[in-house]
């Protein structure tokens, strides 16, 4: 496996991109007696007989122990199943609400995915409205599906929300900087004052904070950090908590 | 057919079961082998070069969240929304603490009562209970006893008893 991790070892963290390819010498693989150890390639990498395509422009990243995937910059969500996104219901049709979420097709939601509903109590779901649901179907041949439950039936935070608030766009790199544990950016925005936010893999973000004006400077700042170095960002963050901005 | 001189019947008469009869062993046993490979004719297989399962030791995943180990995607600060900050606390448990947590679950189960409270709680039940099975005479003794910090009943009156009439 060593012969493995010593083809990524020279390009990580650095850029690379589409149609670059990582092969190992079979043989050698096939002689250690670790070939029972797997390689992981993340998102950005595919799997091409015995070598590693890279289809996506960014930079080569690593987990140990054998988990490679490239870290990009891109706005067009695929829906990956098991991400939990913020869809906007488009259609009521009889059993299932058709939802955008911002992906090449629309996504089919199921009435009974939601916590509590049988046939006889439907969840209200108006058209307009804004879910935070996961995908349980994503693949390339067919219609995403998602639901508002987890494997044991509760909802644990997804469903219907966002009564009021403002939702908005941002890359797909900042969605993940933003969940990125002990996330530097949240951990600024905190600071500044209550607010309530969430947040979407597929780029949406919802903020709500106690009055229409706060709300208006969360999202401002959070579109704002999508281009600003750490050191900007909190000398912005600063003005904005002693409201000189 | 017609140069061996006699008239050949067709298999499909020969088939059925009038017929039957009349066949040699031969020729049944011809037929027989026939509609086997009739029937084996209708199970589809592939005319396929076998393929060889080679061992993969690449494994696809298409998702971020394994990667960066992102966490839970609603959030809510400083107390704006409590319902969502109990959420947070719940999803975003670190996956190495999450058999630790499950042993303290097991412990500190129902924290929505704490031990002050239930031990008021006790204290109160145990009383009324005691109240409830004690007899009438006994109740009012009770009542007077219950200053007592140490809860040693003395009672107020002498029990009464039956005193023998004296002749």
């Amino acid at each position: 496996m060593d012969a493995v991790h010593s083809c990524f070892k020279d390009k990580l963290g650095q850029a690379v991109l589409p149609g670059d390819v990582f092969s190992f010498a079979v043989s050698a693989v096939e002689d250690s007696a670790v070939r029972a150890e797997k390689v992981i390639c993340g998102p950005g990498l595919r799997r091409n007989g015995d070598e590693i395509l890279v289809c996506k422009s960014g930079i080569l990243r690593h987990k140990a122990p054998n988990l490679y995937w490239i870290d990009s910059q891109q706005k067009r969500y695929v829906p990956v199943k098991g991400e939990s996104v913020i869809g906007i219901v488009t259609a009521k049709s009889g059993d299932i609400f058709k939802v955008d979420v911002g992906s090449s097709e629309q996504a089919s939601l199921s009435y009974l995915a939601f916590e509590g509903a049988t046939k006889r109590n439907r969840p209200n779901v108006q058209v307009g409205d804004l879910v935070y649901s996961q995908f349980i179907i994503a693949n390339k041949d067919m219609e995403p599906e998602l639901v508002c439950i987890d494997s044991c039936g509760r909802a644990n935070g997804m469903g219907v929300f966002g009564a009021d608030g403002l939702l908005f766009k941002v890359s797909l790199g900042l969605v993940r900087r933003l969940l990125v544990p002990q996330s530097e950016i949240v951990k600024d925005l905190e600071k500044i004052f209550p607010f309530e936010m969430v947040v979407g893999m597929n780029g949406r973000v919802w903020v709500k904070a106690k009055t229409v004006q706060q709300t208006l400077i969360v999202a401002n700042l959070l579109d704002s950090c999508e281009n600003m170095t750490a050191q900007q960002r909190q000398t912005l963050f600063k003005r904005v908590a002693e409201g000189s901005l | 057919m017609a140069n061996d001189g006699s008239t050949k019947l067709s298999k499909n008469l020969l088939r059925m079961k009038f017929m039957q009869r009349g066949l040699d062993a031969e020729v049944k046993k011809q037929l027989e082998e026939e509609e086997k490979r009739i029937i084996s004719d209708e199970h589809w297989y592939l005319d396929l070069p076998e393929l060889k399962a080679k061992e993969c030791y690449i494994v696809e995943e298409r998702s971020y969240i394994p990667c960066e180990d992102l966490v839970y995607g609603r959030m809510s600060f400083k107390g704006f929304n409590p319902d969502v900050e109990k959420l947070m606390v719940l999803m975003n448990v670190p996956k190495e603490r999450e058999k630790d947590e499950e042993e303290d679950d097991m412990t500190r189960m129902d924290t929505d009562i704490t031990d002050e409270d239930m031990a008021r709680r006790y204290g109160s039940l145990v009383e009324s209970m005691k109240r409830r099975f004690a007899k009438k005479r006994e109740r009012s003794s009770l009542q007077d006893s219950l200053e007592d910090v140490n809860r040693n009943v003395v009672p107020s009156q002498p029990k009464k008893t039956f005193l023998k009439p004296k002749d």
